[in-house]
């Protein structure tokens, strides 16, 4: 129980800190997701990423910037493996999943239906 | 008549733009904080729950069970682009659904579906990344230079 | 100047009194729910009008107002002798194939949300001019097609800010002619571009006052008239923060118009259809004249009235490029006589 108000209410967090860029500054969509995205990855790197995922689960995982913790997480770890290449093959193959997912449903998807408007 | 001098211009400019943001009407901050809150934090509980059922009834480790997480989640969110649902929550939700994984699978399915009409190539093909392009390119700049300067700091 | 027609700086006199003898309108369905829903000739049921794409659905609304408008008109095509129309996209594509099944001598034009008024000028100077006695002037945008050009993809979920406009789906077209019945067009002021810097797309409200105000104020001068004068001053899609942005920098410059100043984009939508700031695109000042300014015309309601349609004149490029918006305005005054 405690994992699921956790995972609810950092999740909700995170997405409270960007409705609020997005409301006071002039940052569109793409620009919070990028700077998101990036953002999880710094904090990945410095080691600030990793506790939060292992308290709140999927309230630090499935926004985004879980996916630039993903890669970056990814990468140091194939460095430990097969160094110099790990960082080139290590962010690709720790998202590879959602990556295919999400060409594959977004391609399907747009087979499928129609916008509405 | 004289050609508009650059300097008074400027002038008319900024006490024109502070009359426009007096006038402004502000977003309801409150009302936008709330929405974002809880619809990003259900989204959240919702893949804790499909976390779990992966982790629970596939014992799956938490590490393998990340993947298929986060491709059922892109699935829901796509599948609710498809059906029209995903953009009306996002008026509602603002960054609420945007930043979850599923609103990174709804800006995907979003002009892969509204360039259909283009042609599956240079339509679907290539209009899908539109949005999520960037955030596949910072996201692996980032991946690889924090990997390189672990790399060098290790050697 | 040689010419006994232009009076003042910018502002042209019509001697002959071009009449708008036709209109004609279509909207989609959310523009039929709103306040003025009867005024149009046709409400469709939604957006895609039986067509492959958002574009194939406006050119389609586009060519049907133009034969309505004929039609009421009593006229057959062979009768026209120019037709005059502009849209929002890219190379004007809506206009250009609705026309392309009319034998009609057809000039394209561009003035952003504007355009409306600056074919219907264009219109009553060629009759005025003795060039034409029948000319056809319209012009029309579609929520779906500028929102995808302009903005998002229309399934992105995005959260619209409360100063965004919803361009609204319509064709307006009049017939401008020599001789027949209806409201004379008696004056226009042609606008000038204006920029005050504003760069916020979501805003365009903002972006085109100035141009509003300007042209507004300059009319006046040119002809030496007062607000009292006219029943009605309507700009065409400044929406609720443009009207009152123009209404409060008319009144810094000491013109008056409280209870004269209206706006399309305001009036054609209801506060409950949640398109926040109002109605918008070359379609909100034309339908709203061809429908509605024209029914309470021709029914004296009002006596004379000034349209003023104001365009933004950006495009996606430009504002990525963090370029300001330029914008224009141009008034005609209509008038029962």
């Amino acid at each position: 129980m405690r994992q699921y108000i956790y995972a609810f209410v950092v999740g909700g967090i995170i997405c409270v800190i960007a409705q609020v860029l997005m409301d006071t500054t002039k940052l569109k969509p793409a620009h919070i997701l990028v700077l998101f995205v990036t953002l999880g990855g710094v904090l990945s790197a410095l080691g600030v990423y990793q506790p939060l995922v292992n308290i709140a689960g999927a309230g630090a995982t499935i926004p985004i910037p879980g996916f630039g913790h993903a890669m970056v997480s990814g990468v140091l770890e194939e460095i430990e493996k097969s160094g110099i290449v790990g960082v080139f093959s290590g962010g690709l193959k720790a998202t590879a999943i959602g990556l295919s997912a999400a060409v594959l449903f977004g391609y399907i998807m747009a087979l499928l239906f129609n916008p509405k408007g | 008549m004289a050609k508009k001098n650059p300097n008074i211009q400027q002038q008319i400019n900024d006490e024109y733009d502070q009359l426009v943001q007096q006038m402004k009407p502000k977003p309801p901050y409150l009302r936008n904080i709330i929405a974002a809150f809880l619809v990003g934090g259900f989204i959240c509980l919702i893949g804790q729950f499909v976390n779990n059922f992966y982790t629970g009834y596939l014992k799956l480790s938490v590490k393998e069970a990340a993947g298929p997480t986060s491709a059922t989640m892109i699935f829901l969110g796509a599948f609710l682009t498809g059906l029209g649902v995903y953009d009306e929550i996002g008026k509602f939700a603002g960054a609420g659904s945007i930043v979850p994984i599923t609103g990174f699978a709804n800006s995907i399915v979003s002009p892969a579906m509204e360039f259909k009409r283009e042609g599956y190539v240079l339509g679907v093909g290539g209009k899908m990344f539109t949005v999520a392009g960037p955030v596949l390119v910072y996201a692996t700049i980032t991946s690889i230079v924090i990997g390189l300067i672990s790399w060098l700091l290790k050697s | 100047m040689s010419g006994t027609k232009k009076v003042g700086k910018q502002t042209v006199k019509f001697t002959h009194q071009p009449k708008i003898i036709s209109t004609a309108s279509i909207v989609g369905p959310k523009e039929g729910e709103g306040p003025l829903g009867r005024y149009f000739d046709k409400v469709l049921t939604d957006n895609i009008y039986g067509e492959k794409s958002w574009e194939k659905a406006e050119s389609k609304i586009f060519k049907e107002t133009i034969e309505l408008a004929i039609q009421k008109a009593g006229l057959t095509e062979d009768k026209i002798d120019f037709l005059l129309c502009g849209d929002l996209l890219n190379q004007t594509i809506a206009s250009n194939f609705a026309v392309r099944d009319f034998p009609i001598p057809f000039l394209g034009l561009y003035g952003a949300c504007s355009t409306m008024v600056e074919a219907m000028v264009l219109a009553a100077m060629l009759v005025d001019g003795g060039f034409a006695d029948y000319v056809v002037a319209g012009a029309s945008s579609h929520h779906d097609t500028a929102e995808r050009q302009y903005r998002y993809p229309t399934e992105q979920g995005v959260q619209r800010p409360l100063t965004a406009q919803w361009t609204v789906t319509g064709a307006g077209v009049v017939t401008i002619a020599t001789e027949g019945t209806g409201p004379n067009i008696t004056y226009a002021t042609i606008g000038q571009v204006i920029d005050l810097g504003q760069k916020d797309a979501d805003n365009m409200g903002s972006a085109m006052a100035p141009a509003a105000t300007d042209t507004i104020f300059q009319h006046f001068k040119d002809t030496n008239h007062s607000p009292d004068d006219y029943d009605l001053i309507i700009t065409g899609d400044l929406g609720k923060l443009g009207k009152k942005l123009t209404q409060e920098m008319l009144k810094q410059k000491g013109l008056d118009l409280t209870g004269k100043l209206e706006d399309c984009g305001v009036l054609i939508y209801s506060d409950k259809q949640d398109v926040h700031s109002g109605g918008s695109g070359c379609g909100c000042a034309a339908t709203v004249f061809s429908g509605y300014l024209y029914n309470q015309l021709t029914n004296k309601k009002y006596k004379r009235i000034m349209l003023v349609a104001t365009g933004a004149l950006l495009s996606p490029t430009s504002s990525q490029q963090g370029e300001s918006i330029p914008s224009i305005a141009h008034a005609i005054v209509v008038e029962n006589n």
